[in-house]
């Protein structure tokens, strides 16, 4: 079967799966026939015993609504402070966008841009980049599927990097304690930050790229290496 | 028609045969995505790396963190000591994502691993392993451990502009943790375990 790694195009039947009744179990991967008579809620992998999904069960429905949870807390998670730094009695907040012109006066500009880049524009371009995947789905849109696909690899691999902001402030929250000088709390734009980057994670992990791929002639010849 | 050597890419549910590997990947023909990875004795490789972070593991929660003074007074943290201090402040859903991404989720990552790779090395079958795979599968982008360096790092300067701030041996510890991490994932194939698990059931 490994024949075939010096041709690496020979073998790529340029069809999906599930047209031709094959599932491919989301928990170990093996391809299996499904019998067209079950009820297909019913099937389970021959191999793990997991159920079978032809695709991601109510994936739009379950992304949107993720989605648009997630927009909702963005403007709270910005605009509410996400520190608290008492000093001397006055007290300063400080919101997310704050922490950044902060580390930027103070000479760290390597550290305000990584801020920057994983706090505030990381959520934002996730959640604009979800929008319009969902959309080019629900319009069964066959334009540039393998770029769609690389978009969906990409915020998938990132979103994560936006929890950054919220060890921050649990790191600064337990050393800063002391009574005398300064103490920092949480504010409740740390709550609604952790939310956003929960929910849009949840959002993409719920979103099933083959679905770009459902709306694609499946005569599409298979990516040739030579594009990359 | 025989199935079992078939590949489905996850990504686009192109329907192939196995590609074959190339510089330790497998790739899907149409879309690119990594079918799978599969380094040389990948299964010894895994075994090495898990039991080494699982020391790390220990010693990153043990030791604290990072440690500040400020005009004599000292003060210093540990990752669950941090998550417990916003716990006491009320903010229990954030203490709690705190936990759960830096200590529990890399924790359960860990057990899982080597619960599955120990009894395949020495041969045997491990128990209720469809169960924990399963579970490790679900639970792997929830491991934060690289994140939560860079969050340390950002703290990092933030209070050396007021005060000196200690380094603790955990903070070495977990980035050893983050390196190891990140060469278990590459040299882990879900798809080899599973090929031994049907080998070995009776």
């Amino acid at each position: 079967m490994t024949a075939a790694t010096g041709s690496p195009r020979a073998g790529a039947m340029a069809l999906s799966a599930a047209s031709v009744g094959l599932y491919c179990c989301a928990v170990c991967g093996l391809v299996s026939q499904v019998r067209p008579h079950d009820h297909h809620d019913d099937e389970r992998c021959p191999r793990c015993n997991s159920r079978l999904h032809r695709r991601k069960p109510d994936s739009i429905m379950r992304t949107w609504a993720l989605l648009i949870a997630a927009y909702m807390l963005y403007l709270p998670a910005n605009l509410l402070p996400i520190m608290e730094t008492t000093t001397f009695g006055s007290t300063q907040q400080d919101t997310i966008f704050s922490g950044i012109v902060y580390l930027w006066v103070t000479d760290s500009w390597v550290l305000a841009s990584v801020v920057f880049v994983a706090s505030l524009l990381v959520p934002l371009l996730k959640m604009f980049s979800l929008t319009y995947l969902l959309i080019s789905v629900q319009t069964r849109s066959s334009w540039q599927p393998v770029q769609r696909t690389q978009l969906y690899r990409v915020l998938e691999f990132v979103g994560r990097w936006s929890m950054l902001d919220i060890y921050v402030v649990t790191l600064l929250v337990a050393l800063v304690q002391i009574k005398s000088l300064a103490t920092v709390s949480a504010g409740p734009g740390a709550m609604a930050f952790g939310a956003v980057v929960v929910l849009t994670m949840l959002a993409a992990l719920s979103f099933d790229p083959r679905l770009i791929w459902d709306a694609v002639p499946s005569a599409a010849a298979p990516r040739s290496r030579a594009a990359t | 028609m025989n199935t079992t050597r078939l590949i489905a890419c996850r990504e686009c549910d192109c329907l192939q045969e196995d590609p074959g590997v190339l510089d330790g990947t497998a790739r899907c023909l149409r879309c690119d995505a990594v079918l799978y990875s599969n380094r040389p004795d990948s299964l010894n490789t895994s075994l090495a790396l898990v039991l080494t972070a699982a020391v790390l593991l220990i010693l990153a929660n043990a030791f604290p963190i990072l440690g500040l003074e400020i005009q004599g007074s000292h003060t210093e943290t540990s990752l669950s000591g941090a998550a417990f201090k916003l716990w006491d402040e009320e903010m229990h859903m954030l203490a709690a994502l705190v936990l759960a991404t830096t200590v529990v989720v890399p924790t359960a990552e860990i057990v899982a691993i080597t619960w599955i790779l120990l009894p395949l090395r020495l041969g045997e079958q491990p128990r209720g392993a469809r169960h924990v795979l399963r579970v490790m599968q679900a639970l792997r982008p929830w491991g934060m451990v690289e994140v939560f360096m860079l969050g340390v790092l950002v703290a990092l300067v933030k209070l050396a502009h007021m005060a000196t701030v200690v380094p603790g041996v955990s903070l070495w510890s977990f980035a050893a943790l983050m390196v190891v991490m990140t060469a278990v994932a590459a040299s882990m194939n879900p798809r080899d375990v599973w090929d031994r698990l049907e080998a070995q059931a009776p």
